[in-house]
């Protein structure tokens, strides 16, 4: 029995199918459609994220602090904010960012760069230190090694935390690498290096179910909203 | 001159990241009568997350104009590609105008930008969000190829790789629960879904956390590094100069 179509009349689902046929026309091999759908991604994406830049960072933390008069043409009802000095730092910083395209002027395009390199060193050195590296830590060994439940002795429970303790521990003395790994020692980073394959092999996997999750998705676009075969 | 082309970046970089750290160990002041070293700590914490958000939006402007020069040169130069480049350069100015009007939303300039009708998430339906589902979806047919060659089981960790990523493909699909039903009740422990679940609540989670420890140690030093100076590409800019 052959499926009846029942074609979109919708603009949207049309330019959305059409694209994503362009896309899927590379596996065939590279050509003119699919480098037309790639430079209009290229080209929406960049513009797209300037915008919601635009309006949801500049517009708010900067535009609206150094004049607040503006604010009366996207909240024409909320009063009008006080002007605020701090606001020129950051404007300052982001002009100077955008001497780099001006090759006599580009060293000062490091200012801003410097800026935001120490915020992120300041940030993920704390951040890191907290949540990767101590809670981490205390997941592993704080939780206990005997848990039990009414009074009874989970055992399952107990072999499994043993087995991710041994495991963290000889995947951190396989990233070792100021002392030789033989021995003892290499036994220990062996063990390591194979629970680091199975954690590769598991995320792997589970990327696959993702793409192919992201496939099922569009075919399910293409059969259903636009063919209305589904 | 030279001086101040080095050591000023230097300089913020130091002070910015020493205000941060500082901040984490300070608690946050109640009143306008905490030590101006307490309020200054604070004032760091609240302000500069915001003024690198800033600069991440000039950021964008800065690769935007970048792109737009890029393709007026390929357009100028009459190169093979130079009617992609007119197709890239109609697309950018068409959404940016589209956006920076908020074509389509509420009145004006009021209201979200991607406010229901409003053409800019019109776009985002349409466009860029099946342009990026299939384009990610593409890889589902080449990392196929790519694991065949990979996984070619040679040795013992390769094979650990492969069993575990098969199994955990298994255990998440109904068919690959369906070849294990015959697995009887005592032993159910041995079916797919649950050496799956197994897999990634046990080793998975030692690795992970080895890979997470090592990182946070990692990033932790680079930070240090940079802080102190040593690192030389955020000193010079990236340029060596």
């Amino acid at each position: 029995m052959i499926a009846a179509f029942d074609l979109s009349g919708d603009l949207q689902v049309w330019i959305g199918a059409l694209l994503t046929l362009m896309v899927f026309s590379f596996l065939w091999r590279d050509n003119p459609f699919y480098k037309f759908a790639e430079h209009v991604f290229v080209g929406v994406s960049a513009a797209y994220w300037m915008v919601m830049g635009f309006w949801t960072t500049l517009w708010p933390a900067l535009v609206l602090k150094l004049f607040p008069a503006a604010g009366r043409w996207s909240s024409p009802e909320a009063p009008v904010g006080a002007w605020d000095p701090v606001a020129l730092i950051p404007a300052a910083l982001g002009l100077l960012m955008l001497a780099r395209l001006w090759p006599r002027l580009s060293w000062l395009g490091k200012w801003p760069t410097a800026f935001a390199l120490g915020t992120t060193a300041g940030y993920s050195l704390v951040r890191y230190l907290r949540s990767d590296f101590l809670y981490q830590i205390q997941a592993t060994i704080g939780t206990g090694l005997a848990p039990t439940a009414g009074g009874r002795w989970l055992w399952q429970e107990s072999l499994a935390q043993l087995l991710v303790l041994a495991g963290t521990v000889s995947g951190l003395v396989y990233f070792v690498n100021t002392r030789e790994q033989k021995g003892a020692y290499g036994r220990v980073a062996r063990w390591g290096l194979l629970v680091l394959m199975i954690t590769f092999g598991a995320s792997f996997g589970s990327a696959v179910m993702g793409r192919v999750a992201l496939l099922v998705g569009r075919f399910q676009e293409l059969l259903g909203p636009w063919l209305g075969i589904l | 001159m030279r001086d101040v082309k080095q050591r000023v970046p230097q300089i913020i970089l130091t002070v910015t990241a020493l205000l941060l750290i500082a901040s984490a160990f300070v608690a946050r002041p109640g009143d306008g009568s905490a030590p101006a070293v307490q309020r200054l700590l604070a004032f760091a914490d609240q302000e500069f997350a915001t003024w690198f958000s800033i600069l991440t939006v000039f950021a964008f402007l800065l690769g935007g104009l970048n792109l737009v020069a890029t393709h007026l040169v390929k357009i100028r130069d009459r190169g093979p590609d130079r009617y992609y480049s007119a197709v890239t350069l109609v697309s950018f100015v068409v959404v940016l105008a589209v956006g920076m009007a908020k074509l389509g939303g509420p009145p004006g300039l009021q209201g979200d930008v991607t406010a229901p009708g409003s053409w800019l998430s019109a776009v985002f339906d349409a466009v860029l969000s099946p342009l990026h589902a299939t384009l990610y979806s593409l890889l589902a047919f080449y990392i196929a190829s790519a694991s065949y060659r990979a996984f070619r089981a040679r040795s013992l960790e390769s094979s650990l790789l492969l069993a575990s990523a098969l199994v955990v493909l298994l255990g998440r699909i109904p068919a690959g629960r369906y070849l294990t039903t015959w697995i009887p009740e005592p032993v159910a422990f041995l079916r797919v879904e649950e050496l799956s679940l197994w897999i990634l609540r046990v080793p998975n989670t030692a690795g992970q956390r080895a890979l997470m420890i090592g990182i946070a140690l990692g990033v932790i030093a680079l930070a240090v590094r940079m802080i102190a100076g040593v690192e030389k590409d955020p000193r010079s800019g990236g340029d060596g100069s």
